[in-house]
C-alpha cells in the first residue's frame, strides 16, 4: 500500500496501461504540455511522446468524434474534457456514436474509449463550471458510467475503465483531486458495476457517489455519537446500478437516504429509491428520502453555493427523520 | 507546393466521357466500321465493369424503393439514385483496405465495399441475417471487415469519426487512409469545420468527400452555404480542394486517386467535392416541393452517369444496345435473387432485442 493522491492515482493508472498496451493513448485540451488543467497527467508527455499523448484544439465535439472513430479502429482512446460542464459540446458523439453504435451494428462495432474529467460542482465556478452530469450519462443504454470517491477507487476503476471493450463515462471531482488514500502496489483493478459497503450499520441506509461519500461518511459519525448505526454505500458506478447492493442493504436497515450533488429531478436518488420502492416496498419502515442540490443554476457567492449543496447537517436530519428518532 | 499544382493540372485534366460529349459535330469522324474513335481512357473491361457496378446500385435502389412503397421496409430511408459514379469511381480508387464511412444514404457505399446486396436488404426489411442484424435499419449499417464503418444518421457526426479513423491509421503507421463522405447539408455542421482542422493540424491520412447532390432535404445548397464552392470549405484549414464532375465516375476515379495518393504520402487530408445529383426525393415521403420535376428530367437526360457509360461503350464499339440490355436483364434478375433470400431469411429474434447494448460478457 501507498499513500497518494487521487489525482496521482488517476495518472498512474493511465500510466501503466499506456505501458502495457501500446493502443491506449490520452488525448484532450492541455493534457500534454501543460499536463492536465488540474495537473492530472504530470509526467505522461515525457514518457509517452506526443503520438500518445495529444494536446487537441479546443474542440470537443470534434475530438470526442476523434476518440470514437479511433476507438472503431482498435484503438484504446482515453478522452479528457478539461471539465464535464464542456462536454456538453460532444455530448452528441458521447450518446449518439459511441453509446449507440454497438446495438446498430448488431454487435459488429466495438467502442473501447473512456471519456474522463471533473464534474460536478467546484469552488464558486458558478453556473456553466459546476454540474453533476451523472445522472445525463447514467440514462443512456450502451454507456457505463463510473464516479469514484477514494484514491484506490480512482486508480483501480480507471484501468477497468481503460480495459472495458465498452464506452465508459469516468467522473471526477476537483474538490477530490487532492484527497489521498492507500491505494494497493502494483497492478489495481476493481471491477466496474460494483457499488462497496464503506461501513457496515444496521439502522439506515446511507446512499452516495464521488464527493458525496465523505458527506455520508461524516454522517454517519455524527449518527454513531447519537445511537444510530448507519450503512454508508458508495455507489461508484452509475450505470449499471449495483441495484443488489442497495436492495441487500435496505432488507437490513429498512430505511434509506440517497445523496446527491446534482439536481433531484430525474436524478440518481429518483432511481436509487425507485427501484427499492418496486423491489423492497415491504423491506421499509420509512418512506426513502434524498438530500441533493436545490434546483438552481450554481449561484457564485460563497454562502449561496454552500446553501445549494446538501450538506453533512441535512443528511444527519433526515437520516433521523428516517429513523423516527425526533418525533 | 508542387503537390498542390498537380492537382490543379488534375482538376483541369478532362476525362475520355467528357471530353467525348465536348466533340463538336464538326470534329465528328465516324470510322470506317461506323463507329466514333474515342480514348477510352481505360480498357474496354475496366469501363464495362465501372458500368456493371453502377447499374447494380441503380437497380437495388430501385428496387427498394418499390419494397418501401409495398411497406416491407419502414422508417427513414434514402436512396443513391443519380449518385452512383461517386461511389464507384471513388471505390475504384481506393485499396480494399482504406476505411470508408459516410452518412444514412449508405446502401450503395456498403454494396461497392463488396457487402452481399442480401445483406443490405435483409437489414431494410428488419431481418435476422441483416447486416445489423435489423437493429440499425437503412441508415445504420456497418461491416468492419470490409472496412466499411457506417451508416451515421447525425447530419456531420461521421466526419469527426472518420477523422479518428485516420487517426488511429497514423497512430499504428499504416499507409492506408480513410475516405469520409458527408453531403451538402452537412458541410455546414460545426463539427465538420472542428475535424478539418484536426486532420490538417496533425496531417491525417484521410481524403474527405462532399457529396454535393444540390439539396440537403430541400434547402439548395445555396440557400444552406455562404460559399456555394463547397471544395473551397477547407481552404482556411489548408485542405486542398478540388471540383469533380461527379456524374462522371472516369474523372471520379481519377480526383480519387490523386487525392488518395496526396493523403497516403503523408501529406495530409484533401477534400474533394463531387458536383452530382440526387433524383429520387429526399427520403421517401419527400414530395419535392423546391424543385421542378424538368430541373430533374434535365439531369437525366443530359447527365445521367449510366447512361453516359453506356453510350461511350456503344460508340466505342465496344458492346452494342442488345449486349447491354443483356447485362441489364443480369443485374435485375441478381437483384430479384438478393431480394428473394433476403424476404427468406428468419425475422430478428425478440430474444436479441436486449443484446449488443454492451459487448458480450460485460
Ligand atoms: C444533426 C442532424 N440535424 C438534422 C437532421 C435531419 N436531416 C437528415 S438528412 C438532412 C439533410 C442533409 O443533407 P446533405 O448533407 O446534403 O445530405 P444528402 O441527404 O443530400 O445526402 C437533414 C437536415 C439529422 N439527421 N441530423
Ligand atoms: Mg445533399
Amino acid at each position: 500500500m501507498r499513500e497518494i493522491s487521487v489525482r496521482e492515482a488517476i495518472r498512474d493508472a493511465m500510466a501503466e496501461e499506456m505501458r502495457r498496451d501500446e493502443s491506449v493513448f490520452l488525448m484532450g485540451e492541455e493534457v500534454a504540455e501543460y499536463e492536465g488543467a488540474y495537473k492530472v497527467s504530470q509526467g505522461l508527455l515525457q514518457e509517452f511522446g506526443p503520438e500518445r499523448v495529444v494536446d487537441t484544439p479546443i474542440t470537443e465535439a470534434g475530438f470526442a468524434g476523434v476518440g470514437v472513430g479511433a476507438a472503431m479502429m482498435g484503438l484504446r482512446p482515453i478522452v479528457e474534457f478539461m471539465t464535464w460542464n464542456f462536454a456538453m459540446q460532444a455530448v452528441d458523439q458521447i450518446v449518439n456514436s459511441a453509446a449507440k453504435t454497438r446495438y446498430m451494428s448488431g454487435g459488429r462495432v466495438s467502442l473501447p474509449v473512456v471519456f474522463r474529467g471533473p464534474n460536478g460542482a467546484a469552488s464558486q465556478v458558478a453556473a456553466q463550471h459546476s454540474q453533476d452530469y451523472g445522472a445525463w450519462y447514467a440514462h443512456v443504454p450502451g454507456l457505463k458510467v463510473v464516479a469514484p470517491f477514494d484514491a484506490a477507487d480512482a486508480k483501480g476503476l480507471l484501468t477497468a475503465a481503460i480495459r472495458d471493450p465498452d464506452p465508459v463515462v469516468f467522473l471526477e471531482h476537483e474538490l477530490l483531486y487532492g484527497d489521498t488514500g492507500q491505494v494497493p502496489d502494483g497492478e489495481h483493478v476493481a471491477e466496474l458495476g460494483r457499488a462497496r459497503i464503506v461501513r457496515p450499520g444496521r439502522d439506515v441506509t446511507l446512499v452516495s457517489w464521488s464527493r458525496g461519500v465523505s458527506a455520508i461518511l461524516a454522517a454517519a459519525e455524527t449518527l454513531a455519537d447519537q445511537d444510530i448505526e448507519a450503512e454508508v454505500i458508495d455507489l461508484r458506478t452509475l450505470r449499471p446500478l449495483d441495484r443488489v447492493t442497495v436492495l441487500g442493504s435496505v432488507q437490513r436497515t429498512h430505511r434509506i437516504v440517497c445523496v446527491e450533488e446534482g439536481w433531484p429531478s430525474c436524478g440518481i436518488g429518483a432511481e436509487v429509491i425507485a427501484t427499492v420502492s418496486a423491489e423492497a416496498f415491504d423491506a421499509l419502515d420509512a418512506p426513502p428520502r434524498r438530500v441533493s442540490g436545490a434546483e438552481v443554476p450554481m449561484p457564485y457567492a460563497a454562502h449561496l453555493e454552500a446553501l445549494a449543496l446538501p450538506d453533512v447537517e441535512t443528511v444527519v436530519r433526515v437520516a433521523r427523520e428516517a429513523c423516527y428518532v425526533d418525533v | 507546393m508542387a503537390a498542390s499544382k498537380r492537382l490543379e493540372e488534375g482538376a483541369r485534366e478532362l476525362s475520355p466521357l467528357a471530353s467525348l460529349a465536348a466533340r463538336s459535330a464538326a470534329a465528328y469522324e465516324p470510322m470506317p466500321n461506323g463507329h466514333e474513335q474515342v480514348d477510352l481512357g481505360l480498357p474496354p473491361g475496366e469501363l464495362l465493369d465501372i458500368h456493371r457496378r453502377m447499374l447494380l446500385l441503380r437497380r437495388l435502389e430501385e428496387r427498394i424503393g418499390q419494397l418501401y412503397a409495398m411497406g416491407e421496409i419502414g422508417g427513414f430511408c434514402h436512396l443513391y439514385i443519380g449518385q452512383e459514379a461517386v461511389a464507384v469511381g471513388m471505390e475504384r480508387a481506393t485499396r480494399s483496405d482504406d476505411p470508408v464511412i459516410t452518412a444514412y444514404r449508405c446502401h450503395a457505399h456498403m454494396v461497392v465495399r463488396g457487402v452481399a446486396p442480401e445483406l443490405v436488404i435483409g437489414e431494410l426489411l428488419g431481418k435476422a441475417d441483416g447486416v445489423s442484424g435489423g437493429k440499425g435499419g437503412s441508415m445504420h449499417m456497418f461491416d468492419p471487415a470490409r472496412n466499411f464503418y457506417g451508416g451515421h444518421g447525425i447530419v456531420g457526426a461521421q466526419v469527426p469519426l472518420g477523422t479518428g479513423i485516420a487517426f488511429a491509421l497514423k497512430y499504428r503507421k499504416t499507409d492506408r487512409v480513410c475516405v469520409t463522405y458527408f453531403g451538402d447539408g452537412a458541410i455546414s455542421q460545426g463539427q465538420v469545420a472542428e475535424a478539418f482542422n484536426m486532420a490538417a493540424l496533425w496531417k491525417l491520412p484521410i481524403v474527405y468527400v462532399v457529396e454535393n447532390n444540390q439539396y440537403g432535404m430541400g434547402t439548395a445548397v445555396d440557400r444552406a452555404s455562404a460559399v456555394s464552392d463547397l471544395h473551397k470549405r477547407g481552404e482556411s484549414f489548408g485542405i486542398p480542394g478540388q471540383e469533380v464532375d461527379g456524374m462522371d465516375p472516369v474523372v471520379v476515379e481519377r480526383a480519387g486517386l490523386t487525392a488518395l495518393e496526396h493523403a497516403r504520402s503523408g501529406r495530409g487530408p484533401m477534400l474533394l467535392e463531387m458536383k452530382t445529383y440526387r433524383y429520387r426525393g429526399h427520403s421517401m415521403s419527400d414530395p419535392a416541393l423546391y424543385r421542378t420535376r424538368e430541373e430533374v428530367q434535365k439531369v437525366r437526360e443530359e447527365r445521367d452517369p449510366i447512361s453516359r457509360v453506356a453510350d461511350l461503350l456503344v460508340n466505342a464499339g465496344v458492346v452494342d444496345a442488345d449486349q447491354l440490355k443483356a447485362v441489364d436483364r443480369e443485374i435485375r434478375a441478381m437483384v430479384m435473387e438478393a431480394v428473394t433470400a433476403a424476404q427468406a431469411m428468419p425475422d430478428a429474434d425478440p430474444a436479441e432485442l436486449m443484446t449488443d447494448i454492451y459487448s458480450a460478457g460485460s
